[in-house]
């Protein structure tokens, strides 16, 4: 299977706050993360978020499950992603878990973007994710427990 | 990945036809953009007016566009949408490349 796919989908309202949750999971492919991100872009809007939070959640997950199809799983053998959303009037918590290796020292890379003050042929091709993701969560954390590896994103609505 | 090439005696547009150029994509546009950059004027300028995604893959992917052009030939961007351009802007890349607000600025009037 390589669509990205809806299974659980609850909404419930509480005196004050309306509060939606959202499991999505997908194999960890790139053409399957594409499609999760499709349909959870679609799923944002349908929930008012603006166009630039939609923006900067799509940008900051993609970078995050990019990392684990590319990192945690061996290229010949994708195992599961799961993503579970939780979105309240002023914040989006992303909590993204997957069986595959743990990030090396078992904590989020925090080195900063790759210098670009080179001549043209030493630009850097890559290295931009994890500070891409810093730069897009309000709060980032990371636990490995049981095999498992529970990455959360953090996002601060702004106002539509 | 569908790039289209409009020659002008100056430089060469190539647009996009595609929506997104992300992990999936980022292999095939950059074997796109080698042929269709293999020869022509030293000003190329990528029309990324039908991208509404590029992730740090993508944007990976034409930096290299970039640097596989001879010495003396240079990139030039235009029609970022909004995610693209916050990519850019974030990554800091929108210091290295010449981003064109306006494509249709950039192309010669016909005359007679």
């Amino acid at each position: 299977m390589t669509r990205g796919h809806i299974d659980h989908y609850r909404t419930r309202r509480r005196t004050q706050i309306m509060a939606e949750t959202i499991r999505v999971e997908c194999i960890a492919t790139q053409s399957a993360v594409r499609d999760l991100l499709v349909g959870l872009r679609t799923w944002l809007r349908a929930a008012n978020l603006s166009e630039e939070n939609c923006g900067t959640v799509e940008i900051a997950l993609a970078e995050a499950l990019n990392n684990v199809v590319e990192h945690a799983y061996p290229a010949d053998m994708p195992g599961d992603i799961a993503l579970d959303l939780a979105l309240t009037d002023a914040c989006l918590r992303c909590e993204l878990r997957d069986q595959g290796a743990a990030l090396p020292g078992l904590v989020p890379p925090d080195s900063g973007l790759p210098p670009i003050d080179g001549p043209r042929e030493s630009l850097p091709e890559g290295g931009f994710g994890w500070s891409l993701i810093r730069t897009l969560t309000s709060r980032l954390s990371y636990e490995r427990r049981n095999g498992e590896n529970r990455l959360t994103l953090e996002f601060n609505l702004n106002p539509a | 990945m569908d790039l289209a090439t409009t020659p002008y005696p100056d430089m060469t547009i190539i647009t996009v036809n595609a929506g997104r150029i992300d992990a999936a994509a980022a292999i095939a546009f950059k074997d796109a953009m080698r042929a269709a950059v293999a020869d022509g004027p030293a000003r190329v300028v990528l029309d990324l007016s039908h991208v509404t995604f590029v992730d740090s893959s993508g944007l990976g992917a034409i930096v290299a566009a970039m640097k596989h052009l001879e010495a003396g030939r240079r990139l030039d961007l235009a029609g970022l949408t909004p995610d693209v351009a916050k990519v850019f802007r974030l990554t800091r890349m929108d210091t290295i490349f010449t981003i064109h607000p306006d494509l249709d600025r950039l192309i010669p009037r016909a005359t007679g």
